[in-house]
Formats: structure tokens, C-alpha cells, sequence
């Protein structure tokens, strides 16, 4: 026998599955324990405005997802509204249109974003070109003295920036030079626009930014802030807008870039918007799963998690029988245990999780007897064989059904769980035990019900320990690795424990 | 637990993982074990090649047959039934004789002809077979086993076991029926198991269960020292059912008839590792001896003289 192909195969088992492994936990923060919750955020923006019966055409600049701000799920909510959206210069765009509304009109767009506080990947590129302000006369004037004086006082970039955007934010009351650039328009996207404009002139490639700031803000109402991004070198470089300090974009949402307001609407008066943000408690796998689609759609499109959920939750029963398999092949061909039937205790175990353990291995030890006691009874009328099993099938039924209705007499609810037993697995343990029984004695008879009962407890326990099943029906890629476990075992001749029992008088002395 | 799986390695002990996977899946074709899980194909095979085997009676195939048990059996007192794909001794039913309508047992109980019918049927449904498939019964000549193993039998037949691995006799044992056992010559029954010499063959330590026994727990005699008559004719015997078969790692069961020699009843393709505790030997080095020499052992003459030279147990 060919060992090396086995090996080889094994081999490639094993690194595909726990490639799969690891690039869905590095790479998509897949949580390894099943408590992990991720950070997340619901972002709302609603717009209201009144309209007069005419066509109306609403423009919303939205965010994109971005590594470090994946938005995992978004809602475009409006009534009567039809509703496109667009991607134009890496720009997202929500257009609302409808024919002839009137009064009141309400349009929402909410967003599930998730805070990853990893770094997003740096894009590289060619400097932007310049695009110089067109200012005339006086206003041309009071920018020179403004910048020749912010260079005075700055050493590089940083403090450039920094000197610029506190001139702008708080001026003196004195200041003719920036009162004159704002034209008393004081808003802070008009100031951000403004550095904007003089690093422009200064050769410095520079544009606003428009998006939200989620760190500093906790629930409720979220205002716009306006940062500057500014090229330096070989990327952008990003400083908060008010103070000009280097900022950190990781947890910026960003709506938009450049000239634009967030909202436009044609057709209708009145405009007003707000956004709102709110906590999310979001399982840590879901957002995982969301993840997985947003970022490789392939994968996603073979998951588990893009199944309907009804079909998940048979595969989160279905993905623990291997783990239940692989604990009988363990009792039986390393252990050496004996059981009836190869994979009886799995699918007992698989009632257990129903029944509970205690209560479970109650009720079965007791169908069982009651059964056995029948069967020894039915093997006086000499029935042949089929007959006879499709007799104590029957009786385990009705067995099953007088320990719900005891039980449920009783107060035990517990009891009623022994409908879940399945029963065609536990008449046939019936018929072979008592085949046993009949043959080899009832010692040995008890011994391979004790010890499948043994062995259905230790899978219960492997398919029931919370860590190795999120494992296995997060990650079913596990299952190569487990196979080729399997397969090797397969190939193990040495002895299994209990033959080091059986031939210890073979052993000679220990030396 | 280490210390004893290394020692137990060191003694040469197969074990059952080793044994599928390095001899019996490796040495058994598939496709040649019906012609040992059937014991009518078996018995077929043995008597075209020449190897005495129990008379065969009769086989009783459907369930309308047994209706016409009663011709079969008329000129019959004694006989065995015992299904066609059995395993471990169970379902085999010997009748020693018959009083009127009863049957006696070698038990001593007696059955009515009712009984004994549906112990037929039952074979014949599939309750004795390996995975309960549709059976066979056959009915054959109760063997009347040599007065050799008399003392130290209590009913039923002692039988001897001998493992061939590539023609080449390796190891064999006798079973020996106990109260214990019921009359039937399986260990894990309780039957007794003693280890032979194969070069001469003569009996060795016996255990019963698992613990070393020097005599007959009913009948008080000594175990150890019984010489088996014909034991290199056993030996061939052994060696040319290999040869019949094709299965590379084989367990041979022969009976000593007091009349006709040895028989051969059946053969095992997965023969047990108790014959090691009953010789208190391992197997696994035997078997390695003889993968080695196997390329210089052309006829059975040649196997069954390498056996006995090789495997005869020093003369202490």
C-alpha cells in the first residue's frame, strides 16, 4: 500500500482547509470565540422638504465602503419615490425622483457601518494637478498677505495647514484680509474651502473632505465636519478642518469630496436634513458574514452564510456530525470500544442535544429496557425476522408515546423530548442487543449498551463544547482538516489501548 | 501505557488495527470473500479439490422447504444445521440422535420438529448472517470427533485453528468446548483455547478467557502435552485451502473425524488474534519471517517443512 499518496493527500487537505482558515480570520476578522461582538453604528440621514407638484428630483452624495469603515448594509427608504443610484469620479450618488408630490416629503438613507480600527490600504498614484483659485482684485491681495504670513510662521506642511485653518476659525476682530475672503459667509465648509484655496495657490494639490467624524461623536445627532486633504509626496494627507491637525481618517465617514453639498433637491423648498447615529449590537459573526460578501463576493457566494437561514440552522445541526463521527472513530479504533452499530451513539447524541445529557441518557436507557424486555417476550411467539422488527418498532412507539404522556402527568416536561430519539436507530439496538444477549450473555449485552451510551455522551459533549462548534460552522473549510485526520487514521496500525489490556500476558517483563 | 505498547510491539503482538490494514486488507481480494462467507461455496471448492469435508445432507434454501425436512432427515439420526453464512458459531443446531417425534440436542434438551422449523426459518431470514441478508441452511454430517481430545472436551466438537499467511501455515490452536461455552468451540464464548507446536503438534499453555489455564475446567485433565495425530496432513490441509482460495492471510477450522481424519469445516477471512494469548506468542513476527522467505517456498511440501522447522517451539 502506496502510503506517500495518502501523506500527499493529507497534505493538500490540510492546507486548503486551514488556508481558507486563515485567510477568513486575518484577513476577514472572522471572530474565533462566539462571544465576539463588533463595533457598529447605524448612520441615518433624513431629509425633509416641501413640495408643490412638480417633478422632483432629489440628489444625496452617500459613502462608500472602505476597509476600515465597511458599510455592511444600507436602507433607502421613501414613499412614492422612484430610486437610482449612481457612481460617478468614485463618487456615490442617490437620486430620488417623482412626478408631482405635494406637501411634506420624507426621505430617509441609513447605513450599517462597522468600526474596524484597522488601516485602510494606501492608495498611491500621481500628484492631482493644481487647480488654481480664480480670485480677482482685493480678494487676490488679502489671500497673498494671508498665506505669506501663514508661510512666515510655519516650518512645513503641518504647521502650514494649522496656521491656516486657525486664521480662518478664529479671526481677530481686526483681520480685514479674511473677513474680506469670507464675505461674512462664515460657514465652516466655506472656511474649509477657503485653505483649500490658498494651499491650492501655495502649489500645494489640496480638497475638502464631508463626512462625519465617528469617534467624537456618541449617539443622537451627528454634525458634518469638513476635513482638508492635501497631497504630500506620494498620498494624501488628511487634517481636521478646524483646528488643521493631522487627523485620523480610519474612523471618518466620508460622504463626499470637494465642491457639493450633501443634499440637492430640484423641485422642492424648504430643504432640511439631519444625521443621526446609533450603537448596534451586532454578533460579531454576522458582521463577519457581511464582511465576507462585501469584500470577497466569491467566497460569500459558496458560504454557509448565504444560504436561507432555515437551511443554515439543518447545516449547523448537519456540520456537528462529523465531529460526533470522528469521536466514535477515536473510541473505536484507538480506544478499542465497542459499541452496536457504527455511528448509533452520533445520531444518539444528535436527541441528546434536544433531551439534555442526564435526562437523555434516562429516557433512552429506559426505552430500551422497556423494549428489550417486549423483544425477549415477542422471541416466544417465533416470529420471523421482519415481522418481528416491524413489531418492536411499533412497541418502541408507543413506548416513546407513554413516556411523553408519564412524564407530562408528572410535571416532567424533560420527558416529552423523547419524541426527538430516533426510532428506527433504537429498535435495531433493541434487536441486536438482545441478539447479544442471547448469544454471548447478558454481560456482554450490557457492556455494548453501556459502552455506546459512553461513547454518545463523549460526542454529545465534543458536538455541544460552544468553542469547537463556532469553529466548525463558522469555518466548514475545518472539516478538510478533520478528514484528512481521518484519512490518516485510516492507515493507523498500531495497537488500540484496550488490546494493551487483552495481550498484557504477551508482554513479557518490563524491563 | 507507552512502556507496554512498546513492549507488546518488541513480543511481536498484532493487533486488530494492524491486521486489517497490513494483512487482511492488503492479502484478501475482496472478491474471494463469498467464497469463504458461504460455507456451501466453501465446502464445494474443498470437495473439487479433494479436502474431506462433512457429508453435506442437504441445503435448505426457501422457506417451502423446510415442508419436506421430514423425507430429508427420515434416514438421518444425527446431523448439524447450520447457516450458510454464519459467523462465530452462532446459529449451528446439532441433533445426536432423535427419540419418536423429539430431537435431542448435543446439549441433551430435546426440540420438537415445530422448533426445529423455525430455527430453519430464522436461518433462513437472515437472523444468524452477517448483516441479515437472506441465508442458506445446510444440513450435514455430525462429525464424531477423535477419542485424542475426549478428556479435556465437555460436549460439542473441539476444533483446530490454523492461520495461513501466503500458503505458509503460521500459528494454530485447538478450542475446546466447555460448560461455559455451551458446547460450542468459540473463545469469546468461553471455550478453552490451547496453543500447538507446530512442529510437532502437540498442545502448549491453554487459556480460557484470559487467564492461563493447565486443565479442563469440567473435566479435570491436563491440557498442556496432547499430541494431535496426522499433524503434518493437518498442516497440508491447511496450506492447500490458501491455495483454493487465494486469500493471502486465512483462518483454516479443522476437525479430527475418529473415522475419516481431519475435515475442514470452514475457513475465516479475518481470523481472530485470541491464538496469539493461547500460544502466548505473538504473530506478527511470524509473519514477517515468512513475507521474506516466501520467494524460496515453491510447494506446499516446501511451506508445510518451512512451518514446522521454523515455528516449532524450542524443546526446553
Amino acid at each position: 500500500m502506496n502510503n506517500r499518496h495518502l501523506y500527499v493527500l493529507a497534505t493538500l487537505l490540510v492546507s486548503v482547509g486551514l488556508g481558507v482558515f486563515l485567510y477568513k480570520t486575518l484577513r476577514l476578522d472572522f471572530p474565533l470565540s462566539p462571544e465576539a461582538a463588533s463595533d457598529a453604528w447605524e448612520v441615518e440621514v433624513k431629509i425633509e422638504f416641501e413640495a408643490q407638484g412638480d417633478p422632483v428630483r432629489a440628489e444625496l452624495r452617500v459613502p462608500a465602503s472602505r476597509t476600515s469603515l465597511p458599510i455592511l448594509n444600507e436602507y433607502f427608504v421613501s414613499r412614492g419615490f422612484g430610486l437610482t443610484t449612481t457612481r460617478a469620479d468614485n463618487q456615490r450618488l442617490a437620486i430620488w425622483s417623482r412626478r408631482q408630490p405635494e406637501g411634506l416629503q420624507t426621505l430617509y438613507y441609513r447605513a450599517l457601518v462597522e468600526m474596524r480600527k484597522s488601516a485602510d490600504p494606501v492608495s498611491g498614484g500621481r500628484a492631482p494637478e493644481i487647480e488654481k483659485p480664480r480670485l480677482g482684485g482685493a480678494d487676490r491681495l488679502a489671500a497673498a498677505a494671508i498665506l505669506d504670513e501663514a508661510r512666515q510662521k510655519s516650518a512645513d506642511l503641518d504647521t502650514l495647514v494649522a496656521q491656516l485653518a486657525q486664521r480662518f476659525e478664529n479671526p481677530a476682530a481686526s483681520d480685514e484680509h479674511v473677513a474680506l475672503l469670507l464675505h461674512r459667509r462664515s460657514s465652516a465648509r466655506e472656511r474649509v474651502a477657503r485653505v483649500v484655496e490658498l494651499l491650492a495657490m501655495a502649489d500645494f494639490p489640496a480638497r475638502s473632505v464631508h463626512g462625519i467624524h465617528m469617534a467624537q461623536l456618541g449617539g443622537g445627532s451627528a454634525e458634518m465636519s469638513h476635513w482638508i486633504e492635501v497631497w504630500d509626496q506620494d498620498r494624501w494627507k488628511v487634517y481636521e478642518g478646524v483646528t488643521g491637525a493631522p487627523g485620523d481618517i480610519r474612523d471618518y465617514l466620508i460622504f463626499w469630496r470637494g465642491a457639493g453639498q450633501l443634499v440637492n433637491v430640484e423641485g422642492g423648498d424648504h430643504l432640511s436634513w439631519t444625521i443621526t447615529m446609533e450603537s448596534v449590537q451586532l454578533g460579531g459573526l454576522s458582521a463577519a458574514a457581511s464582511r465576507e460578501r462585501l469584500f470577497s463576493p466569491d467566497l460569500w457566494a459558496f458560504s454557509l452564510s448565504s444560504l436561507p437561514l432555515a437551511t443554515q440552522n439543518v447545516y449547523r445541526i448537519l456540520l456537528l456530525v462529523p465531529i460526533g463521527a470522528f469521536v466514535i472513530l477515536i473510541m473505536r479504533n484507538v480506544v478499542g470500544f465497542k459499541t452496536f452499530g457504527t455511528f448509533m451513539p452520533v445520531l444518539i447524541a444528535l436527541a441528546f442535544r434536544e433531551t439534555h445529557l442526564l435526562a437523555g441518557i434516562i429516557l433512552f436507557s429506559v426505552l430500551v429496557a422497556l423494549g428489550l424486555t417486549i423483544r425477549f417476550y415477542l422471541d416466544r411467539l417465533k416470529l420471523l425476522l421482519v415481522p418481528r422488527l416491524a413489531a418492536v418498532l411499533i412497541v418502541v412507539i408507543l413506548l416513546m408515546l407513554i413516556v411523553s404522556i408519564v412524564c407530562h402527568r408528572l410535571g416532567i416536561e424533560s420527558g416529552l423530548s423523547v419524541a426527538l430519539f430516533p426510532m428506527v436507530i433504537i429498535t435495531m439496538t433493541i434487536e441486536r442487543m438482545s441478539i447479544v444477549w442471547e448469544e454471548r450473555g447478558p454481560r456482554e449485552a450490557v457492556q455494548e449498551g453501556v459502552g455506546s451510551l459512553i461513547a454518545a455522551t463523549l460526542a454529545f459533549a465534543a458536538m455541544s463544547w460552544k468553542p469547537l462548534t463556532h469553529l466548525i460552522t463558522t469555518f466548514p473549510e475545518l472539516l478538510l482538516v478533520l478528514l484528512a485526520i481521518t484519512l490518516l487514521l485510516g492507515r493507523y496500525s498500531g495497537y488500540r489501548l484496550l488490546e494493551l489490556r487483552r495481550f498484557k500476558v504477551l508482554a513479557g517483563k518490563a524491563d | 501505557m507507552l512502556g507496554l505498547a512498546r513492549r507488546l510491539r518488541t513480543a511481536g503482538v498484532l493487533g486488530i488495527n494492524q491486521r486489517n490494514a497490513e494483512f487482511i486488507a492488503a492479502w484478501n481480494p475482496r472478491h474471494r470473500y463469498p467464497l469463504v462467507d458461504d460455507k456451501l461455496l466453501t465446502k464445494q471448492l474443498a470437495v473439487q479439490a479433494g479436502i474431506a469435508v462433512p457429508e453435506l445432507y442437504g441445503v435448505i434454501e426457501i422457506e417451502h422447504q423446510i415442508r419436506e425436512l421430514g423425507t430429508l432427515l427420515a434416514q438421518h439420526g444425527e446431523f448439524v444445521i447450520k447457516p450458510a453464512h454464519g459467523s462465530g458459531g452462532v446459529g449451528i443446531l446439532v441433533i445426536t440422535g432423535r427419540i419418536r417425534k423429539l430431537f435431542r440436542k448435543a446439549s441433551g434438551d430435546f426440540i420438537t420438529q415445530e422448533e426445529l422449523d423455525h430455527h430453519i426459518s430464522n436461518t433462513l431470514s437472515g437472523l444468524f448472517s452477517l448483516g441479515g441478508a437472506q441465508d442458506k441452511a445446510l444440513i450435514e454430517a455430525r462429525v464424531h470427533f477423535d477419542p485424542i481430545f475426549e478428556s479435556v472436551t465437555y460436549q460439542g466438537v473441539p476444533d483446530v485453528r490454523i492461520i495461513v499467511f501466503r500458503g505458509v501455515p503460521v500459528m494454530a490452536m485447538v478450542r475446546l468446548p466447555t460448560r461455559a461455552s455451551d458446547g460450542k468451540a468459540n473463545l469469546h464464548q468461553g471455550a478453552i483455547g490451547a496453543g500447538i507446536d507446530l512442529g510437532t503438534g502437540r498442545t502448549l499453555t491453554a487459556v480460557c478467557g484470559n487467564d492461563v489455564v493447565s486443565e479442563h475446567p469440567d473435566t479435570h485433565q491436563p491440557i498442556t502435552g496432547v499430541e494431535i495425530p496426522n499433524w503434518q496432513t493437518l498442516l497440508n490441509i491447511a496450506a492447500r485451502c490458501h491455495d483454493l482460495t487465494q486469500l493471502g492471510y486465512v483462518g483454516v477450522d479443522l476437525v479430527l473425524d475418529r473415522v475419516r481424519g481431519p475435515l475442514m469445516l470452514e475457513l475465516n477471512a479475518r481470523p481472530g488474534l485470541n491464538i496469539q494469548i493461547a500460544n502466548r506468542c505473538g504473530l506478527l513476527t511470524r509473519l514477517q519471517v515468512v513475507d521474506k522467505e516466501i520467494g524460496q517456498l515453491h510447494t506446499i511440501e516446501d511451506r508445510v517443512g518451512f512451518a514446522m522447522r521454523e515455528f516449532a517451539v524450542a524443546s526446553a
